[in-house]
């Protein structure tokens, strides 16, 4: 009897150059993306003597530390401008391709891998960043490493892996109107749990997956890291080739048909075994805040601030207390009820020209009641936004349009909120102090986000309609 | 890299879950050279006040935990972003072995990579020996690697499981690239066979 081989063991095999010790293997990277981040394992790799083994296999662009205004003025400290030149530096030394500052083509890395076809099905793909899993929408194995792993990839243009386990995540049924990629995302990890994926790389599959465009399943893929997982990855289909076809790095013409017919025989056979399965049904999704610091912390915009002492387990309640202090928040508070005071609309995770849409869909006619800035994910989908007059809607409703980057996200390049100020945020991770000291961070969808803005306040934007104003 | 092989030290308790990389050095610091005084940076924003002073009640600041190297954590320790920096961060203070019932994938990968070791016990054992911290400051543990044992400060040995591969890099400070680099055949071969297989992803060949 034949047994079904899952697509994470197809692409697993596929890239396995030797055996190590116990159950490590070496396994070869097809893709290696560098960001600004980077530069201390060049420095050493450098300093040991070593050399790049495959530039052409890396990519490199600005992202982490880039100002989202006053481009070309010298706004940043001179460490910061320093990592940013030194990418500049490096890549060209090294003949790595290197999307910079001036370039339309910079954007964040996880952005641009695949707006320019880089990222492929079927390949391995890694970058020193934990939310390269985004990249596995494609039906690629990609997780984010640390620095001395950049460092030996560089070298190699391998890495020494334990294979990990494989957990299914069905979702099912068609979405409700208003819930988008970033609610079922949030409300499986508030499912399984920030460490639910430990050890394992996620599969996400079922109706309510294939039904999605190629930027809300990198939505998805995006988050897979604040359920645990370091890769989470989508069967490509249809939707997929139809997204890559024609993009500057992907294959044409004869070796299109050759790279299609390798891509078809990707996906998990029937009856292929899962470590792990969990299912959700799409149907009963609601649009979802968070309202911790953890990711899992979320739950739908029709819901209540939750109540510690309602919690059994010490642990748990410990944590939910330290959590909702940190956060000012009050138990039993709806959660529609919340003020916010600034709204984030980028990241990686919802930067991409159809959550730019959705924003529009919701500011348009209305006007801000708190500062929001919407930083899209490159420059060419800031051409894009132009091209389409968002930007004018945007600016006509009081939104900051600003140049691409992560910036309030990480905040590393001084976007950041002000010490206790609550901001409704698009990203991904709302951990303390994340968007700056002391800021309090509820992720949402963008267009959930966008009504944030409009109301000051969190707010269910399927309810939206029927405010004054409303369209 | 420096070896790992036995460590008898100090250990202190730190009982949150989901202790992510960001509050272990938040994003600001991320730029700033590693080197003397990088430890000022771990754990910035709980361990000092808005004045740069140190707040009492974080655990690190107490006078029996200072000399600690052995961090006994809850569950998924490192998680979040991939900033090797946190790993840094910890060893500059001292730290060289952690102790959970679970880690962040990459963080757990980071640590033997700059000649510390996480280690997972159940996450009972766990909770019993952050007990034991907290009623002992300043309590000691054994965390010995090769006979992959650790000593709680009760003197109860508990096992732990380690990959045979990072045991080995451990003991011997292995350099990671050097060994890789051994087999540049079997990865040259890899690629000529790839290059065929996939045409596509070589530079040049994509039409
Ligand atoms: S947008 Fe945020 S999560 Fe994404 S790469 Fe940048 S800092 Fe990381």
């Amino acid at each position: 009897m034949s047994v079904g081989v899952t697509m994470f063991d197809k692409i697993w095999r596929r890239h396995v150059v030797a055996e190590g010790l116990g159950e490590q293997v070496l396994l070869y990277v097809d893709r290696h993306l560098l960001h600004e981040g980077s530069g201390a394992a060049f420095d050493r790799l450098g300093g040991a003597g070593r050399r790049v083994r495959r530039p052409e296999s890396c990519f490199a662009t600005a992202d982490h530390y880039v100002p989202t205004t006053a481009r070309v003025a010298a706004t940043a400290e001179e460490e910061i401008r320093g990592m940013v030149e030194g990418l500049a530096r490096h890549t060209a030394e090294l003949g790595i391709s290197h999307f910079g500052l001036g370039d339309a083509r910079q954007g964040i890395v996880h952005v641009i891998g695949p707006e320019q076809g880089l990222t492929q099905p079927g390949i391995t793909l890694v970058c020193g960043d934990s939310h390269t899993a985004t990249h596995g929408a494609f039906g690629a194995l990609a997780f984010g490493i640390g620095s001395s792993e950049v460092e030996h990839v560089l070298a190699t243009q391998c890495l020494w892996q334990k294979k990990p386990g494989v957990m299914r995540i069905r979702v099912d049924g068609a979405r409700p109107f208003g819930v988008t990629a970033k609610d079922v995302i949030l409300s499986v990890i508030a499912r399984i749990g920030t460490a639910g994926g430990t050890g394992h790389a996620i599969e996400y599959a079922g109706s309510a997956i294939s039904a999605m465009s190629m930027e809300e399943r990198m939505t998805v893929c995006n988050m897979s890291i604040e359920a645990g997982a370091r890769a989470g990855m989508i069967a490509p289909d249809e939707t997929t080739f139809g997204y890559l076809e024609g993009r500057p790095h992907a294959p044409r013409g004869d070796m299109w048909e050759r790279a299609l017919a390798f891509w078809k025989t990707l996906p998990s056979d029937p009856g292929a075994a899962f470590d792990r399965e969990v299912a959700l049904d799409a149907r009963a999704i609601v649009p979802t805040v968070t309202w911790g610091t953890s990711p899992q912390d979320a739950l739908p915009i029709t819901g209540r601030v939750p109540d510690p002492s309602a919690t059994a387990d010490p642990v748990r309640r410990a944590s939910m207390e330290r959590a909702l202090s940190y956060m000012g928040l009050v138990p039993g508070t709806p959660l529609t009820e919340v003020r916010v005071d600034r709204v984030f609309i980028g990241s990686c995770t919802n930067s991409r020209i159809e959550d730019l849409r959705a924003v529009a869909a919701v500011v348009e006619g209305r006007r801000a009641v708190v500062p929001a800035m919407v930083v899209p994910g490159s420059g060419l989908i800031k051409r894009a936004a132009e091209a389409e007059g968002l930007d004018r809607i945007f600016t006509a409703a009081g939104l900051e349009w600003r140049d691409p980057g992560c910036s309030m996200c990480v905040g590393m390049n001084g976007d950041v909120g002000r010490e206790g100020e609550r901001c409704a945020s698009t990203s991904n991770r709302n951990f303390e102090g994340r968007q700056g000291q002391g800021v309090r961070t509820h992720l949402m969808s963008p267009a959930m986000a966008a009504a944030a803005a409009v109301t000051g306040r969190l707010t269910d934007v399927r309810t939206l309609g029927a405010l004054a104003g409303g369209a | 890299m420096d070896a790992f092989t036995r460590l008898e030290a100090v250990a202190v308790p730190l009982d949150l879950p989901n202790v992510d990389t960001d509050r272990i050095i938040p994003a600001r610091f991320l730029h700033k050279p590693t080197g003397p005084g990088y430890e000022r940076y771990l754990f910035h924003d709980v361990r000092f006040d808005a004045n740069g002073s140190e707040k009492p009640d974080f655990i690190l600041n107490q006078a029996p935990y200072r000399a600690a190297r052995i961090l006994v954590a809850g569950d998924n320790f490192g998680c979040g972003s991939s900033r090797e920096h946190a790993v840094w961060a910890l060893h500059a203070h001292g730290f060289r072995a952690f102790i959970a019932p679970s880690f962040g994938d990459i963080f757990f990968g980071s640590c033997g990579k700059n000649g510390t070791l996480p280690i997972v016990l159940p996450a009972e054992t766990v909770a019993g020996i952050r007990r034991q911290l907290h009623a002992r400051p300043g309590a000691t543990m054994v965390v010995d690697l090769p006979s992959q044992t650790v000593t709680g400060p009760d003197g109860a040995r508990h096992d732990f499981a380690v990959d045979p591969f990072r045991k080995e890099c451990l003991l011997t400070g292995q350099d990671e690239i050097a060994l890789t680099l051994g087999h540049e055949a079997a990865i040259a071969a890899f690629e000529a066979k790839r290059d065929v297989e996939s045409p596509w992803l070589v530079p040049g060949k994509r039409a």
